[in-house]
């Protein structure tokens, strides 16, 4: 079965899902420049959009063609030469129509697994549940005569256990989207012990014709790009859980979220990216890759709490960013929870204050704006030795931030997680918009 | 074409901002004003200075495609409600393309040969910010002809401009060329600077010339031209009157704030041909040259011009086409700062379609306010010197593929 052939039926489970419903996005496009193509004009292509809630679909089917349009806008002068031979279709826009036409014509949208059992490919993006993942990959995998391959979208979960859970015999391979995936140009492939080298293969062809950036991860729980996050964020917590000895809750929280974003020239502080993720998933993930770590304990009981008093961080379906650690106004932060009095403290009440005690950024500093996306390691040199030698409490904290980031970095290489130094930084740059990678020599 | 027979004038010309992308006040997003707030601001700010709407025996109002823009059509109808002054008098809309402004002038003017007409209001406008660039650019695919438009580029008319450009690469030396084009941009944007209404006023960049040097990607617009290369979508009016002697008196304006209609020419081409050399816009230069007959003036004596650079390659052979440059010379003429601000001849000395703006049925009266405003003293900042051994000025409006052309030429009033 070649490419083409292979993605002439899909399935992606949990569809209309934050992950799903990009993956759905991304192989539709996919598949439609595939029919499209004049050796193809004969066969069908179907992609089911599986999700449990019918409700979610309609949503997602709106979304997809939001999408759709954006993305027929941006390759019209490709869509023209598609439709050169339709003779009615003139104009830019007719085009564009035609288009988004062709594509939702692809997707089927259903709450029913069963549509799965002609699919050849099946994506999965649902809940981070190594059980429910390996009962619903088996029972597709008895009921199809296609021998499916299963691409999971898991950030944590080993893929061999879900290839002996749901007895596939090597046909899964990790696909680890970053979110949103429309966007994000990361995709972590991960193969199992047993994985059949053609999927691999595949996936890797997919990922490049869907002009992502892949990054190959050893099978250990979390991978790369979790692998990182988890533990950098329990550092930034523990830290801030160590500043509440002096300093309010609110206050500590706003000092580590500044100090991992502005001194440390990250897209967002530490608090923001646990509140874009979502407290749930990363107190989930956490648990999820916790038994797989026999010498840590991956767990953070500040998650917990904040998850029984109901704050939560995640995004709403319009992908707007829910409350968390810290509120937010049109996507900007403007109040920090405070925990102890269960409310928002206005930012504004409490900088002046803490960026006092934190004192000035290095006077070399540029924003991660400025730096991001260029070669700029002259520049960070100079920054961080400067911040080194710095004595403020800001710096203070960046440095051991900063070379913490790095220790979990080389350790994942150590471990056998990242093949290489170089794949932990493409990860943290391109899944995580880091301006540059936690494996450098900028303060030696 | 006869010699004008008639003293004609033109007075209180009048431009609204140039709105889009570049000036701060812009968010696509926001609710916006529509055409009638252009052709009212506009028309009235006239007005006011020709001392009423009862002055004014006539309207003609330039627009190219409201209709598809902005569904309306029936344009001249908004004269009454640019000022209640104007109900049950005549006016008349006219359409040319992106040529449209300087045809509703040339329709003033014959107004006012004919003896209709003393004062005719001339107001240009177009709203085009009603839509994304991608679908923008299949309503003014309108200016070529519709039967090409099924193998025509995305972008239809920067397509076609790519074209005349990598022709022209080909020809003449791609390297000069494309510094020749940065050049044409980097002029327009500091010319923009001096000039509060135009659309790039805002703009700080400090490396203009970087931008215009962006190497050309077929992959994201197109191979020979990137998008600094071209004008943007622009929403705005102009307007101005087109008075006899007779009109002038009746407006209580003084001469030293009038400017004098020397000659005019307009030219069309063949819409359904293909230029026979890529390389030189015919039209444009036939046009011109009928222009310096009617006038009874050589290139040598003009102070300035606003040529129609609707792209910057079309600014580089309007050089030639006027005969400032050889064929094939036009970039080392730019180059070589000739049609800067301080040059020999200066170009566009608001920004050009480039700088200032290109509300496409607005321009061509734009051109003619702005070297109103020259001649008169009006320029503010962006104000140059006129000599008084060249007193006279030039504007150059195309509509098409170089296919609908109006070039007038205009001195002082004394």
């Amino acid at each position: 079965m070649n490419y083409t052939e292979k993605l002439e039926n899909v399935s992606v489970l949990g569809a209309a899902g934050k992950m799903g419903s990009g993956i759905l996005l991304l192989t539709a496009l996919e598949m439609a420049d595939l029919s499209m193509k004049p050796e193809n004009k004969d066969k069908s292509f179907v992609l089911n959009a599986v999700d449990v809630s019918s409700e979610a679909l309609i949503g997602l089917m709106k979304y997809i063609k939001s999408q759709v349009l954006k993305a027929a806008e941006k390759k019209v002068n490709q869509l023209r030469s598609f439709y050169a031979n339709r003779h009615d279709l003139i104009e830019n826009s007719e085009i564009i129509n035609e288009y988004i036409h062709d594509v939702l014509l692809i997707i089927r949208p259903s709450t029913n697994l069963e549509v799965t059992y002609n699919s050849t490919l099946i994506f999965e993006a649902i809940k981070e549940d190594p059980d429910l993942k390996a009962k619903i990959f088996s029972q597709i995998n008895q009921n199809s005569k296609h021998q499916p391959w299963f691409f999971t979208n898991t950030s944590s979960i080993p893929i061999s256990e879900l290839d002996k859970k749901a007895g596939l015999n090597g046909r899964v391979l990790g696909v680890h989207f970053y979110n949103p995936p429309a966007v994000q140009k990361l995709v972590e492939i991960i193969k199992a012990e047993n994985t059949l080298p053609e999927l691999h293969e595949f996936a890797v062809l997919f990922s490049k014709n869907l002009r992502k950036t892949v990054v190959p991860s050893h099978d250990f729980a979390g991978f790369i790009g979790n692998g990182h996050f988890m533990r950098d964020a329990l550092y930034g917590i523990q830290q801030a859980e160590m500043l509440t000895k002096e300093y309010s809750f609110a206050q500590s929280v706003y000092m580590i979220n500044k100090v991992s974003q502005d001194f440390l020239i990250r897209p967002m502080g530490i608090f923001q990216l646990i509140d874009y993720v979502g407290i749930d998933v990363c107190s989930y993930i956490m648990s999820v890759m916790n038994p797989y770590l026999p010498n840590e304990d991956l767990h953070s009981n500040l998650l917990d709490k904040m998850l029984e008093l109901g704050v939560r961080g995640g995004q709403h379906s319009d992908g707007s960013q829910k409350d968390g650690f810290l509120k937010y106004e049109k996507g900007k932060p403007t109040a920090i929870y405070d925990i102890n009095s269960k409310s928002y403290i206005e930012i504004a009440s409490l900088q002046a204050d803490c960026d006092t005690k934190l004192g000035n950024l290095p006077q070399s500093v540029k924003p991660w704006k400025a730096v991001v996306g260029k070669p700029m390691d002259e520049f960070y040199k100079t920054y961080f030795s400067e911040l080194k030698g710095m004595k403020t409490m800001g710096a203070e904290i960046a440095v051991k931030y900063f070379l913490r980031s790095k220790a979990i970095s080389e350790k994942l290489v150590a471990d056998k997680v990242a093949f290489t130094d170089e794949d932990v930084n493409t990860v943290l740059k391109t899944g995580f918009f880091h301006a540059y990678g936690p494996i450098n020599n900028y303060m030696n | 074409m006869q010699k004008l027979r008639k003293k004609i004038y033109m007075v209180a010309g009048y431009n609204t901002i140039s709105m889009g992308t570049g000036r701060k006040e812009f968010n696509p997003k926001k609710e916006r004003p529509g055409l009638e707030e252009y052709m009212k601001e506009a028309g009235q700010a006239v007005l006011q200075k020709i001392g009423g709407a009862q002055n004014v025996d006539e309207g003609v109002i330039g627009n190219f495609i409201a209709s598809r823009f902005n569904r309306q059509a029936n344009m001249a109808a908004f004269f009454p409600y640019i000022d209640e002054g104007l109900r049950h008098k005549p006016a008349v809309r006219v359409e040319g393309a992106c040529a449209t402004g300087a045809l509703a002038l040339v329709t003033g003017i014959r107004s006012i040969l004919a003896e209709t007409a003393d004062v005719v209001l001339v107001v240009g406008v177009e709203v085009q910010n009603t839509v994304k660039a991608i679908y923008c650019a299949d309503y003014l695919a309108a200016a070529g002809w519709a039967k090409e438009r099924k193998d025509g580029h995305a972008y239809f008319f920067p397509g076609k401009f790519n074209d005349r450009a990598k022709v022209y690469y080909e020809r003449f030396g791609k390297e000069k060329t494309r510094m020749a084009m940065a050049k044409w941009f980097v002029n327009a944007v500091e010319n923009a600077r001096l000039c509060p209404t135009a659309q790039e006023h805002h703009n700080t960049n400090k490396d203009l010339n970087a931008l215009g040097m962006m190497e050309p990607n077929g992959r994201s617009f197109l191979d020979s031209i990137n998008v600094f290369d071209c004008s943007k979508v622009s929403d705005g009016a102009s307007a101005i009157a087109v008075v006899s002697e007779e009109g002038l008196k009746r407006c209580g304006i003084p001469k030293n704030q009038a400017i004098e209609i020397i000659g005019f020419a307009q030219a069309e081409e063949d819409i359904t041909k293909a230029p026979d050399d890529f390389t030189i816009l015919s039209t444009t230069k036939a046009t011109v040259q009928k222009a310096f007959e009617n006038a009874g003036i050589t290139k040598e004596q003009l102070a300035t011009v606003e040529c129609h650079d609707c792209f910057s390659i079309a600014g580089i052979m309007a050089t030639e086409a006027i005969g400032f440059a050889e064929h094939g010379k036009g970039p080392d003429f730019v180059l070589e700062g000739h049609t800067s601000r301080g040059g020999k001849i200066p170009f566009n000395t608001t920004g050009g379609l480039i700088g200032w703006g290109h509300p496409t049925g607005a321009t061509g009266v734009h051109q003619a306010v702005t070297i109103w405003e020259q001649l008169t003293g009006n320029a503010g900042d962006a104000q140059i010197q006129i000599p008084a051994d060249r007193p006279y000025g030039m504007t150059i409006n195309m509509g098409g593929d170089d296919k609908s052309l109006v070039s007038i030429i205009y001195k002082k009033a004394e």
